[in-house]
């Protein structure tokens, strides 16, 4: 019943991406709707994200560690089908090691002895999937609360919750090896998520904030660059700097 | 007096010169230049305004400026003519320098290392870092573009932060701003006269 669901959607997105994978994603799908949108996440975040981001900061430090292990871990769950998905078994041995020793040995995630044996898990998850298939990014475009996408990880978003183990036990209501949880489980976990995340980059957005002419642009930017570096698990740029060109 | 005087002159040029010397080998030179810049920045007796000094003298000295303005500009600095390319580099300057001295002076850091470099042309080579915020952050991996044209003196091109280029962010956001205003040189001259007046 639920491969019923999974394939025909499967099917029409990777369709649908076919006819965008050609747009290159410095293309704006609606500049002006999403300048809008960002403003208003700029305000979100000013009245709500930043704040609790920073009360979380002060957080005891093994409070914080324990909590950032703990959302880290069960996010790899979303990296095992994915590394299937892409065919990287050395990656899959990575993630399904890391998760098996952090939430066992690690007490259910909040610690992470699995770095401590050199594993260290990239994070997979559809969009990146896709990409690695050669489908482009299409148009860049944002979104309320969620923030900066494009239309091939937009698609990959709502595809995660399909092949994300923890989404399945929790969105879908569905039982995997005795373990169910609800919608608060899952958004809760996504919360928490993005709390951590932005309190590691105070400073970071701080910094930026400060000191770009055009914001929008400046995130824009690393928002690209960022996943460009994800699909093509590197860190490093790779970027042309022949100026005689 | 007139040796004394010039003897002087010799000494103080001699040290001024040498204060922003660092080796020519790239990975030394990354090394030298950012341990220096920590201890300096880090100098509770030195006053923000000396600091401030300091990076923008220190940047002129080590960081290739010309070329970043250049490259900022994408393809624009091709179609572009001679005056308007000289008023952007001088505002360009300024602006980068406020920029760095903000960004540098908004962080604090306590352990610097380099990890490896590798010669990618005879031009560049990127030299592998890390480095360790105070704040108990995580550790942030830092990797420089070096331009290596004149060996004996090596140049920053570019600091990749966590695979994410700061001369790629800086020109997407140029581009935007020049997309939305017909492609003017003058335009984007003056948003970086706006950043600096403010």
């Amino acid at each position: 019943m639920y491969l019923k669901k999974v394939i025909p959607i499967t099917f029409s997105a990777l369709l649908f991406l076919g006819t965008i994978s050609s747009a290159n994603a410095t293309d704006e799908c609606f500049e002006g709707v999403s300048r809008s949108v960002f403003k208003f996440n700029m305000a979100f975040d000013d009245v709500i994200l930043e704040p609790i981001a920073k009360g979380y900061n002060k957080l005891p430090s093994p409070i914080k560690k324990g909590t950032s292990n703990f959302t880290s871990n069960i996010s790899t769950l979303l990296s095992i089908p994915n590394n299937i998905l892409q065919g990287n078994f050395k990656e899959l041995g990575n993630s399904f090691g890391s998760f098996a020793i952090n939430s066992t040995v690690g007490i259910f995630g909040f610690l992470n002895p699995a770095e401590k044996l050199g594993l260290k898990p990239l994070k997979e998850d559809v969009g990146q999937t896709l990409g690695s298939y050669g489908i482009g990014q299409g148009c860049y475009y944002v979104l309320p609360i969620l923030g900066p996408t494009t239309i091939r990880d937009s698609i990959g978003m709502f595809a995660d919750t399909f092949v994300d183990p923890f989404a399945y036990v929790t969105i879908r209501e569905k039982e995997l090896l005795s373990i169910s949880g609800n919608n608060i489980d899952y958004y809760s976990l996504k919360g928490t998520t993005a709390v951590d995340f932005r309190s590691d980059n105070l400073t970071n957005f701080e910094s930026l904030e400060k000191n770009s002419i055009d914001l929008y642009s400046s995130m824009k930017s690393v928002y690209l660059q960022s996943r460009e570096n994800k699909v093509g698990n590197s860190d490093s740029d790779q970027e042309d700097w022949d100026l005689d060109k | 007096m007139k040796r004394l005087n010039i003897f002087i002159i010799l000494i103080l040029v001699i040290f001024n010169g040498a204060a922003f010397s660092y080796s020519s080998d790239p990975k030394e030179f990354v090394l030298e230049l950012v341990s220096d810049a920590i201890n300096k920045l880090s100098d509770k007796s030195i006053t923000n305004e000396e600091k401030s000094k300091y990076v923008e003298e220190i940047a002129k000295e080590n960081v290739d400026i010309n070329a970043l303005g250049l490259y900022t500009l994408g393809e624009l600095r091709k179609s572009s003519n001679k005056e308007d390319i000289n008023k952007y580099q001088k505002t360009f300057e300024k602006y980068f320098l406020k920029s760095l001295t903000s960004r540098l002076t908004d962080y604090s850091y306590s352990k610097f290392e380099v990890t490896m470099s590798e010669q990618k042309s005879s031009n560049y080579t990127i030299v592998n870092s890390k480095i360790k915020p105070e704040d108990g952050n995580p550790e942030i991996k830092i990797d420089w573009r070096i331009y290596t044209k004149n060996p004996d003196k090596p140049l920053i091109r570019d600091l990749i932060v966590e695979g994410l280029s700061l001369a790629r962010t800086q020109k997407e956001e140029f581009a935007s701003i020049l997309s939305s205003n017909n492609n003017d040189i003058n335009s984007l001259i003056s948003k970086l006269e706006e950043f600096l007046n403010n």
